[in-house]
């Protein structure tokens, strides 16, 4: 009998509780208070965009055409700039390995494990650009100073990726090294690096790609590349010029991300 | 060669795993020598524990072996509790120790698979890949845990006459765990059997007649055949549905039809 009173009579949905709409209401209402405590201070005025178009306008107008006649130094300054996320990366590869095993839950005690991940994230919370700075002051104007901002920055990333890999490996290979008596190494060597391998390749050639990108503004601060090629330039309102570097910063960014997501695609 | 027993549950693998030192025992439950050494105590290993486990060899059920590195370094890996560390850290191995590798996969029949990754492999041949692995190894004792619980019958059959010549040529002591009690009395003299952790049965594998697992085991003693049995049994129990005859009985007609 119940079908035919059901075809009379709507069904009714059954309600999703009062406190979880309660609950999510009030995140809600907590994001927008946010947003607009923070108008303030982020000084938002969208009537400047409006006032100011006329000005944006003969600015853009400025950036064309771009001048290409000096782009054999520009290429040179993206090669140098290519160079310092080379070296960067590569350095940072070789430490974040050790620290990445040494912050890996199931391979290190905790009193190992924890010390090295807050050493780690250190590295990882303070921006490239900032250890740029330091660096300049410390080792001078050049790319080394790049070198080293981009290192210290990317051990840290690198090395929490790498532990991330670690600690989702199978572990029964592991204790098949460890029972013909082989020691620690042995199962980090043998048993851990060739499970993580691919991930760890495939990782480490994102990083390159990140601190290519990273290492064109490197130059802002001092630290070489075409960074400070586009600085000068901006100051100097060579806007021709700075059109010219940016244009050929894109094309070598964008052909480096398919090179690289060709060769990730590869390895895992 | 020696079998182990039991149900799935019985403390097959916790008992193996202790003796290899894999896993620890509890705080103040006794002590476990295997050839005269200590290998753990009142749940804390030895010390020097990773120089005993060279001469315990131990066969996994899931092989545990490297998927991504060729079927010979993982074979390879049997020696790296006696060569210099400072040699095997790098991956560097003598000839004489390629050398032993290789006869150990000659012996259980996949030298030609030795540059295969070992993942390309069937489960048998990779079971039989951890045996050289024990062989290379120079294990005077062998521990399988579960080493055919995963296997079709033809590679079963392989891998246990693979255990019963490292038992027999190369004089190891091989204990075995299974839950297939035809295995155990195909292969093995000496039958220990298991049930909640507690050995109910140590003696020659001829007393294991079905009357007699069904006494220990009561109704868990029909898991202890293999599949095929089972169905032999279970399709006997279809075509003729007598309702007089118990358990006992189906079991030993299996019995009978081996």
């Amino acid at each position: 009998m119940t079908t035919v009173t059901h075809r009379n009579s709507d069904i009714k949905i059954p309600s999703r509780g009062l406190k979880r709409s309660i609950t999510s209401l009030a995140g809600w209402a907590v994001f927008f208070i946010l947003l607009g405590w923070s108008w303030e201070g982020a000084d938002m005025r969208p009537m400047a965009l409006i006032d100011g178009a006329a000005n944006m306008g003969k600015f853009a107008s400025g950036f064309f055409p771009p001048d290409f006649t000096e782009w054999k130094m520009y290429v040179s300054e993206i090669i140098v700039t290519f160079k310092i996320a080379l070296w960067g990366t590569a350095l940072s590869i070789l430490f974040a390995i050790p620290f990445g095993i040494l912050s890996s839950e199931n391979i290190v005690p905790w009193w190992v494990c924890q010390p090295v991940r807050r050493l780690m994230d250190t590295f990882r919370a303070i921006n490239e650009m900032v250890f740029a700075m330091l660096f300049v002051v410390a080792v001078g104007l050049g790319p080394f100073a790049g070198v080293l901002a981009l290192w210290i920055h990317t051990t840290g990333i690198l090395a929490k990726l790498f532990s991330e890999a670690v600690e989702s490996i199978d572990p029964r290979p592991i204790e098949g090294i460890r029972a013909t008596g082989a020691n620690a190494l042995h199962e980090v060597i043998f048993g851990v690096i060739p499970q993580v391998l691919p991930l760890w390749i495939s990782y480490s050639l994102y990083r390159f790609e990140s601190n290519v990108r990273s290492a064109t503004v490197l130059g802002i601060v001092g630290a070489g590349g075409v960074g400070m090629l586009l600085w000068e330039y901006i100051r100097g309102f060579y806007y021709a010029e700075t059109a010219a570097v940016m244009i050929l910063i894109i094309v070598s960014v964008s052909l480096l991300d398919l090179l690289s997501q060709r060769l990730r695609k590869m390895v895992t | 060669m020696v079998a182990l027993i039991g149900a799935s549950g019985s403390g097959k693998s916790t008992l193996i795993r202790h003796i290899a030192g894999l896993i620890l025992s509890d705080k103040g439950s006794g002590k476990i020598e295997v050839l005269g050494t200590a290998i753990q105590s009142n749940g804390v290993l030895a010390k020097g524990v990773r120089s005993h486990r060279r001469e315990i060899g131990v066969v996994f059920q899931q092989f545990n072996l490297v998927g991504r590195l060729s079927v010979l370094t993982n074979v390879l890996m049997g020696v790296l509790g006696q060569a210099p560390s400072w040699r095997t850290w790098f991956g560097i191995f003598t000839r004489e120790e390629n050398q032993r590798a290789m006869k150990a996969l000659a012996r259980v029949g996949i030298a030609s698979h030795a540059i295969q990754r070992s993942s390309n492999l069937s489960g048998g041949q990779q079971q039989r890949a951890a045996i050289a692995r024990t062989i290379v190894q120079g294990a005077k004792v062998l521990l399988a845990d579960e080493p055919i619980a995963s296997l079709d019958p033809a590679s079963s059959r392989k891998v246990m006459d693979n255990l019963a010549h490292v038992n027999r040529e190369d004089g190891v002591t091989v204990i075995v765990s299974l839950h297939q009690v035809d295995y155990a009395i195909k292969y093995c003299p000496r039958t220990v059997a298991m049930r909640e952790g507690e050995i109910v049965f140590d003696g020659p594998s001829e007393q294991l007649t079905p009357e007699f697992l069904q006494q220990i085991y009561g109704a868990d003693s029909l898991e202890l055949f293999s599949p095929e049995e089972q169905r032999r049994k279970a399709a006997g129990e279809n075509a003729k549905p007598t309702p007089e005859r118990d358990a006992t009985d189906e079991l030993a007609l299996a019995y009978a039809a081996r």
